[in-house]
């Protein structure tokens, strides 16, 4: 078990997606799975070894740690790249369903079970709002947690057991910093992503609606 | 997930690329990803661990080691490796656009596709031109500006491409101005002057594609440009023919005509 379940489930969504449904899974491959496992993983990878306090009192480390970094940026970082991409699995579970269906009455209920509308459509837009939803929710978290996007190179740290205030430095915080940013510039841009597809399928189908409306009056 | 899920998915750009896209898919793929997993991911596996200064002063190395390598050389690669890859994606993307539309004409069962079975749309290779030529263009063109980019940003954070052994660091709190090493600056060197030497052997190979294919546009613009003042002539040799044609069948038409009536 490992990101390559990912990838193959994004594979599978990318089937019954719009076009900026494709672009949105092709950003999220290219600009935040793939720098995740091969740039960003590495840099947090000895954060608590490279943490060092300027004291030699034992615990007073763990505990300015603990203190300051209660869930690692990557660890946020990944579970934020897990939930955003499970909305998409709606999308499959009823285009599952919709061909069960078909198979279990043994004809033809859907010109083409993939295809959006009806009910699909209701699923992809609860997606699409969940996925913005999550993606918001991340970004708060991290600003919240960690005051903002920025690393100090430096934080002062007076808990028990540290005898005083104490200084610790946090290693490769430039570099953390700019993973960090380079991580909230491709969330917004997905978010502008979805918002973007979801604009559009609902002004597509409302006016598709509103006609089929209007040939049934003249009739 | 991993760079074997990028070797995938370009692996597909590969079949509609020009000759010389092909070679430079083979460089990338070999002479820069491959060194960065297996070589180049080693040599800078230890780089914070055997960065060594001369004091005792906790904090110090950490602020130092931040200083001289606001990022590392091994993320900037991987960083512009992934860049330049991306723009690959559109032409792939442009691609599954146009079989996507071959499928829903092969489905209509427009008279206009001439595709025995989807099968044959899948395995289709599409020829450069109309609109596919200015995506493969545009993303040629995009490769070029992400390369030269991210040289420039190489060359000015470090001052160049060499690795030095010893730094001078005197931000706090390193308490004077303290002395710093490297870990391993010459194969680090080596390695790095590999990288740029790729790199720009990439960035020739993109521009030598970028005039072959404005080469080739023109060429047949041009040939078309030739051909429509010849084709008036051509032209009417075929409505001549045309009109003798037709006036044999009228003939005909109405011989028969009196033979019915007759």
């Amino acid at each position: 078990m490992s990101w390559v379940f990912l990838r193959d489930l994004l594979s599978g969504v990318n089937k019954y997606s719009t076009g900026t449904g494709r672009i949105w899974v092709a950003v999220v491959f290219m600009f935040r799975l793939l720098v995740y496992v091969a740039a960003a993983e590495n840099i947090w990878k000895r954060e608590h070894d490279e943490f060092e306090c300027n004291i030699k009192q034992p615990g007073c480390e763990n505990v300015c740690f603990d203190h300051f970094f209660p869930v690692s940026h990557i660890r946020l970082w990944a579970l934020q790249l897990i939930m955003v991409s499970t909305p998409s699995l709606l999308v499959v579970f009823h285009v599952a369903y919709r061909e069960n269906r078909e198979k279990h009455h043994n004809q033809k209920l859907y010109k083409n079970p993939g295809k959006i509308d009806g009910g699909l459509l209701c699923t992809y837009l609860i997606s699409l709002i969940l996925k913005t939803g999550l993606e918001i929710v991340f970004l708060v978290l991290f600003y919240k947690l960690y005051n903002g996007f920025k690393i100090p190179r430096l934080v002062k740290c007076d808990i028990k057991p540290c005898p005083n205030t104490v200084h610790c430095y946090i290693s490769k915080p430039t570099e953390k910093t700019i993973f960090l940013y380079f991580l909230v510039a491709t969330s917004c841009l997905c978010i502008v992503l979805n918002l973007a597809e979801l604009s559009y399928l609902v002004f597509k189908y409302s006016i598709k609606y509103y006609l089929k409306r209007h040939v049934k009056k003249q009739q | 997930m991993d760079w074997g899920a990028l070797h995938t998915i370009l692996g597909g750009v590969n079949k509609h690329s020009t000759s010389i896209g092909k070679i430079w898919l083979t460089v990338l793929f070999i002479f820069r990803i491959m060194i960065l997993v297996v070589a180049a991911e080693k040599v800078w596996g230890d780089e914070q661990d055997d960065f060594v200064c001369n004091t005792l002063q906790p904090g110090c190395r950490n602020v130092c080691y931040d200083h001289f390598f606001p990022i590392s050389h091994i993320r900037l690669w991987a960083l512009q490796l992934i860049f330049v890859s991306t723009p690959a994606l559109l032409v792939a993307m442009h691609v599954a656009y146009r079989r996507h539309e071959k499928k829903r004409q092969f489905r209509k069962g427009d008279q206009k596709c001439d595709f025995k079975d989807i099968e044959e749309i899948r395995r289709q290779r599409f020829h450069i031109e109309g609109s596919l030529w200015w995506t493969y263009t545009s993303s040629i063109f995009f490769r070029l500006i992400f390369e030269a980019v991210f040289m420039y940003a190489f060359y000015f954070m470090y001052d160049g491409f060499r690795m030095p052994r010893l730094m001078k660091c005197n931000a706090w709190p390193c308490p004077n101005t303290v002395d710093c090493f490297v870990s391993r600056p010459t194969e680090k060197t080596v390695f790095t002057i590999f990288m740029i030497a790729v790199s720009s052997i990439c960035i020739l190979l993109n521009v030598a594609e970028l005039c072959y294919l404005l080469t080739k546009f023109f060429l047949k613009r041009s040939k078309k440009a030739g051909n429509s003042k010849h084709q008036p002539n051509h032209e009417n040799k075929e409505e001549t023919k045309q009109n003798e044609m037709n006036e044999l069948i009228s003939d005909s038409c109405q011989n028969t005509v009196i033979g019915f009536s007759s």
